[in-house]
């Protein structure tokens, strides 16, 4: 099932044009890797499915963007709402400076998701299980979040991001400052979630693509060259393009 | 090849050395600046916090007082003191002269009168009897006993005759003078005579200005850092107000003066001379301070943070709320405490704004007359009279003491709340 629908994207950052003419389709429950060289406009694009390029000022979006029969770049949508349904996970783990329990509770709290201190424990104990840290942490979730591990911190965002339930997950590059061991986690993270959400993934790691996606976008100079399942683009990709990148030749 | 790459690598050291010669130099200058400026207050004007008194007989006759036999307190209150310490004054010397009793007069302060009339209230069994009562000096011989007055001048050029010395002396030989703690200096309010002059009107006066200044400096200025920061689209227009800021904050302290005597004091006809015009008049130059202190602790808070916020489905403003401002708020606070610390040190604006009067009662409230301890260190050191030459040091003392309690507050707020962030 499609789960987001692009169709004619064009973003500019002021006067230059980023992306050009994306038409990308997502599948529920599944995990797209967007691949490609640096400054391709992979980024870019992740940012526009949760409208994050609005804080940038000279940024300006064109197209349609369909996620549940409504298109998210018309007037009427409210970014509010948007993310609350599209949750973010970044490059750099970005907990805020509070307690880890802080930290998973805003979302809900800011939502009004629940109604009881009970609740809300409740809510933080599942996410942070969801996430694989609860083992980890369940002895000093009042501790600050900083004080974790880059690795335990990037999972706590990721717990972050789901406390609030939401049906899309974008990841943009979350494990380039992580090591092997802490990367391998969150693949096997994204792995287990996502049974219950459509996880979008930004990565320079082919061999990461390649692991733990079941699509694959290859962008380049901000266009979307070739898209499709990640078996086909690394085994049989049919532009010379992505034949190159894929087996290292630029990038 | 090889010798001139030695000599090369050599000269990198020595100018490395010199570099940091030249460096240890210039902290050694300044610590030595202010240690001799620290010294030199600090010689001048630990005296101030010492008052000599001479310690009197006064013989509680009730004659002298015209009080009846049996007096109430309400006679006590109302009787006339003052023969009765003209008479004690003149006893010092039974055979004085008319100018003589002039002098033995003038030795203490004008307040001697009612120095023993509360030695009375005190006790109404005194009358009839004797008692050594403490009477302040007057500053000139307040100075003599300190040591600080040239007792070899010629008689004519000195406001201390060489009778009243001769008196003093034989005081001084019955160990009827005696040095206390000088607890006035920081109870009574300004006054003509340098022995009876106080910090207390200007220190209250200072307070109710930088309390006044940061009532309406600091809501205003974060609201408007606030919202440069954080909402304000950019523009030309706000470039514009940006550089409007800086240059305000340049703008000399005096010119905010003429501004608080021309709108304050002209147009709205607030009190003239009152802290609250003062404060006011602060304000406006502690705004652009704690502004430019507010808006460089937002920018220093990690757009991170603030895409965490906003990816979670937070609005603009909870964003802010809840994450930029409290962590922008150490840096403000001791930005803030900075800029008070600042008007507290101003003097010319508060000239201007009349704070410069002499006010001879401790203000209650900001809508009191009152001064300021950097204006009050001005009207003393424009005092011809020997006793405020401490006085000046002793009040600079206590406002360097004031700054350097709120700057250490204000290092402590940075270093304590500040956070972390990897």
């Amino acid at each position: 099932m499609i789960k987001i629908n692009s169709k004619n994207v064009d973003v500019f950052y002021g006067k230059k044009q980023a992306l050009f003419n994306i038409n990308l389709d997502i599948e529920e429950n599944q995990v797209t890797a967007l691949i490609g060289p640096s400054g391709c406009g992979k980024s870019t694009f992740l940012r526009c499915l949760n409208r994050m390029n609005d804080v940038i000022d000279i940024c300006r979006v064109k197209g349609q963007i369909i996620i549940n029969d409504f298109d998210i770049n018309d007037k009427s949508c409210d970014v509010v709402r948007l993310r609350e349904k599209i949750g973010m996970v970044f490059q750099k783990p970005n907990p805020f400076p509070k307690t880890i329990y802080e930290n998973i509770s805003y979302g809900p709290t800011i939502h009004g998701m629940a109604q009881s201190k009970n609740e809300m424990d409740e809510i933080v104990e599942n996410s942070l299980k969801k996430a694989a840290l609860w083992e980890e942490v369940k002895d000093r979730i009042h501790e600050p979040g900083t004080g974790l591990s880059g690795g335990q911190q990037q999972r706590l965002c990721i717990a972050r991001a789901i406390s609030v339930k939401p049906e899309v997950i974008l990841m943009d590059e979350p494990c380039s400052a992580l090591d092997p061991i802490a990367t391998a986690q969150i693949e096997e993270l994204i792995d287990e979630l996502k049974k219950d959400h459509t996880i979008i993934i930004v990565t320079h790691s082919m061999a990461q693509a390649a692991r733990v996606s079941q699509n694959t976008g290859f962008f380049h100079l901000g266009e979307l060259i070739e898209h499709g399942s990640t078996d086909k683009i690394f085994k049989n990709p049919e532009n010379k393009r992505t034949q190159d990148y894929i087996t290292g030749r630029f990038g | 090849m090889n010798k001139n790459k030695e000599k090369l690598l050599n000269s990198r050291y020595r100018a490395e050395k010199r570099f940091q010669f030249y460096g240890k130099s210039a902290i050694f200058l300044a610590l030595l600046f202010l240690t001799i400026f620290i010294f030199k207050i600090f010689s001048t004007g630990y005296t101030a916090f010492q008052k000599t008194w001479l310690i009197v007989p006064v013989t509680f006759d009730a004659e002298t007082m015209y009080l009846d036999e049996n007096p109430s307190k309400e006679d006590l209150e109302d009787a006339d003191y003052f023969d009765l310490a003209l008479q004690t004054m003149f006893n010092l010397d039974k055979s004085a002269s008319e100018k003589q009793q002039n002098d033995l007069k003038r030795m203490v302060s004008y307040f001697f009168e009612r120095e023993i009339k509360r030695e009375l209230l005190n006790d109404p069994s005194l009358i009839g009897k004797t008692k050594d009562v403490y009477l302040t000096a007057s500053d000139d011989l307040d100075q003599v006993f300190k040591g600080n007055y040239p007792r070899d001048l010629p008689e004519d050029q000195r406001r201390v005759t060489d009778y009243q010395l001769k008196i003093f002396d034989q005081l001084v030989e019955q160990g009827r003078v005696e040095s206390k703690f000088n607890l006035s200096f920081f109870t009574y309010p300004d006054s003509r005579e340098a022995e009876l002059a106080g910090i207390a009107s200007s220190f209250m006066g200072s307070i109710f200005s930088i309390l006044v200044c940061l009532v309406i400096a600091f809501p205003v200025a974060v609201l408007a850092a606030i919202y440069l920061e954080e909402f304000a689209p950019k523009n030309r227009f706000t470039d514009f107000i940006e550089v409007n800021i800086n240059n305000l904050a340049a703008v000399p302290s005096i010119v905010f003066g003429l501004l608080g005597l021309g709108i304050l004091l002209a147009v709205f006809q607030l009190p003239r001379s009152t802290p609250l015009v003062g404060g006011i008049t602060l304000s406006l130059m502690t705004l652009p301070t704690i502004i430019i202190a507010c808006r460089a602790s937002l920018k220093a808070v990690p757009p991170s943070i603030r895409e965490a916020a906003l990816a979670m489905g937070a609005s603009k403003m909870q964003t802010t709320m809840h994450h930029t401002v409290p962590l922008s708020m150490p840096g403000t606070l001791s930005g803030t405490i900075i800029g008070l610390a600042q008007a507290l040190g101003e003097t010319a604006p508060l000239i201007l704004i009349g704070m410069v009067a002499f006010v001879n009662t401790i203000p209650g409230s900001p809508l009191d007359p009152a001064a300021s301890l950097p204006v009050q260190i001005y009207i003393w050191a424009e005092s011809a009279e020997r006793g405020f030459v401490e006085k000046v040091s002793a009040c600079i003392m206590v406002l360097l003491g004031f700054l350097i309690i709120m700057n250490l507050f204000a290092q402590i707020i940075r270093h304590k709340f500040e956070k972390k962030w990897s």
